[in-house]
């Protein structure tokens, strides 16, 4: 029976199930083909929906582009949304190959503990709580390399059975590109009325390439887009104060993208070396330099970001 | 992928009857008899036809240049080596970079054997995802359909002959270095990276994978080491300053150039006119990416004389 499987099988739940060239000859074909498969188990779905009814905003932070900022940014909006004590907020990192949450929240290291509600993700003061597969592995170093289907299986369970309480705010870190995580994500939230993703880019044009097929498989699998954030807009030298752009925004950067596709354009974030320290060390970046330009920067983005889901 | 279990209960004495020799009379061989027996399941490496190198420039982390530095390094070796061939595969399947920083575009033509004909500039053979979808078309697809392209874009191109293949490689440790990994014979693989610790977490799980996977790592790249402000000369270490020497010595493996973050090198990669033919050969920038190309040679070398073990 093995052997009858075509090598390059697409997987009985894709999209491409029974209609691929690979497919002829396969004894499934008739039946993949003709999508009576059911997509997802049931008993899953009503499990992830019962946990999202308890989330009140649904945020995705998406890109297309590796290095932008998703991660800094996630966990930087997630910490100003968390000033506000009365909120309860989450970060699930679901970059399953890379996963820098935990490092920037200041977390690593730290376990996940399991009880009969489910995995209780781990705390950063009262109403900050993160999930990342960088807290299940045995060493932060410990390399993931996985198939998509894998991949697939811990995204199922981060959503199905983490035990995050009630929460105001859940935002979900991805990692680059429109593959397995991305599918999946949207596979299980749209379900469950996810508010929008905010996308997030350099100025410089070869960002903007792939930020434009990000904002087109936003478009194709309705996910609703919240906005569009510019991250590394310039830079401000610590010695003379002068400010100088490094990724030049030889296309307009995001705010010309932004037009184009008429989207929101939500703000600019600088490139700042404590930033970039702060996640390295996993301090809260607020706390040390909370009257710099970049934290003005993230409470006026954070600001924009809610005027735009309360609609 | 699932690996055949192999029932490890067979007693030892039954192994030294079936697999000792004259060399070996104990029949101790064990570990070697295990390797075989699990490496059944796996698929076999196979060399592409006509090109004698490969070279892979990965990360984990994305971000950190690899296209930018496979780009410049491709062509350093091209100017290094004028007699010899050279490729650029952008294996980056959701977003490829390859067609804008090698000002290339257009449908690539088939061969009369069907191949596909890798469209070329500055005299280095590319091929990329980008030529075959449209640039705002996303490619949405889960990893097996990934794999089948990418095994496409590896065997189904006339690259033939080709001295050197250089790789550029997606971020992550997933479907695509696996697909690379395990079916072509990799002659070496070179880690970009950038200073800053999250980005050194992720290039140690790449270092990891290639490890596990038996590609030698010839090198690091400590990519947009520093800058210098343009108004007063100042260098800041905007990425941090120590993360790569660090990672040198944690995985033993050499940091083979340091480049700085400098906006002529973006700005003439998004451009289509990369640095390294752009600017003169006194450019500090472009003698970085010459050495980086003969360290990488002499590396090469070293690995190819190496007794095998």
């Amino acid at each position: 029976m093995e052997n009858e499987i075509p090598e390059h099988c697409p997987g009985v739940q894709s999209e491409a199930a029974g209609k691929a060239s690979t497919c002829d000859g396969c004894p499934n074909q008739k039946i993949c083909a003709s999508g009576e498969i059911i997509v997802e188990d049931p008993k899953i779905m009503v499990g992830i929906q019962e946990r999202m009814l308890n989330v009140k905003h649904k945020i995705l932070v998406l890109s297309g582009k590796g290095g932008v900022g998703k991660s800094t940014l996630t966990s930087m909006i997630a910490r100003v949304f968390a000033q506000d004590l009365a909120k309860n907020v989450a970060v699930m990192d679901i970059d399953i190959c890379g996963p820098s949450a935990p490092r920037i929240m200041g977390v690593e290291g730290e376990t996940v503990h399991q009880s009969g509600s489910g995995w209780s993700p781990v705390y950063i003061g009262e109403n900050l709580s993160v999930m990342s597969v960088g807290l299940l592995l045995a060493s932060p170093d410990d390399a993931v390399i996985w198939r998509g289907p894998k991949k697939n299986g811990l995204i199922k369970q981060f959503l199905s059975e983490v035990d995050w309480g009630s929460l105001d705010y859940l935002l979900m870190d991805t990692p680059p590109g429109t593959s397995d995580e991305h599918l999946s994500i949207a596979q299980y939230m749209l379900p469950c009325q996810l508010t929008g993703a905010i996308i997030v880019t350099s100025p410089q044009e070869i960002s903007l390439l792939d930020v434009r097929k990000e904002i087109n498989f936003c478009r194709k699998v309705n996910i609703p887009i919240i906005g569009i954030v510019e991250n590394m807009s310039w830079f401000v030298c610590p010695k003379c104060r002068k400010e100088s752009e490094i990724f030049l925004a030889t296309t307009g950067g995001a705010r010309q993208m932004a037009s184009e596709f008429n989207l929101p354009f939500l703000g600019q974030i600088p490139l700042d070396h404590r930033l970039t320290q702060a996640c390295d060390e996993g301090i809260d970046f607020f706390e040390e330099y909370s009257d710099s330009a970049t934290a003005s920067a993230f409470i006026q983005l954070v600001k924009e970001i809610k005027a735009h889901i309360k609609e | 992928m699932a690996l055949r279990r192999f029932n490890f209960g067979v007693t030892l004495s039954s192994w030294k009857m079936k697999y000792s020799t004259h060399s070996d009379p104990l029949g101790t061989n064990l570990k070697e008899r295990q390797a075989q027996m699990m490496k059944k399941g796996l698929p076999v490496k196979k060399p592409i036809e006509g090109v004698k190198n490969v070279i892979l420039v990965a990360s984990g982390k994305g971000g950190v240049g690899k296209s930018t530095v496979a780009v410049n390094l491709a062509l350093a070796l091209s100017r290094h080596l004028p007699s010899q061939d050279v490729g650029l595969l952008d294996a980056d399947i959701f977003g490829p970079s390859i067609p804008t920083m090698m000002n290339l575009s257009g449908n690539p033509l088939l061969t009369d054997k069907n191949l596909i004909k890798p469209l070329v500039n500055y005299n280095i053979k590319c091929m990329s995802m980008g030529f075959l979808v449209d640039n705002n078309a996303p490619v949405i697809w889960r990893g097996l359909m990934v794999m089948s392209a990418i095994e496409k874009l590896l065997r189904q191109v006339d690259w033939s002959p080709l001295d050197y293949l250089i790789i550029d490689m997606p971020p992550g440790t997933g479907d695509t270095q696996l697909s690379i990994a395990q079916n072509i014979p990799v002659a070496g693989a070179i880690i970009v990276t950038t200073p800053q610790e999250i980005a050194l977490i992720d290039a140690r799980k790449g270092a990891l994978m290639f490890q596990k996977v038996g590609i030698p790592v010839v090198g690091l790249v400590n990519n947009m080491a520093s800058y210098a402000c343009p108004n007063c000369g100042h260098h800041s270490h905007i990425f941090g300053a120590t993360g790569a020497e660090k990672l040198s010595k944690e995985i033993g493996v050499d940091v083979l150039v340091d480049i700085p973050l400098d906006t002529s090198i973006m700005e003439a990669a998004d451009g289509g006119y990369p640095i390294v033919i752009s600017s003169t050969s006194n450019n500090p920038l472009v003698q970085a990416y010459m050495s980086l190309a003969e360290k990488v040679l002499s590396r090469l070398s070293a690995i190819k004389d190496e007794p095998s073990r």
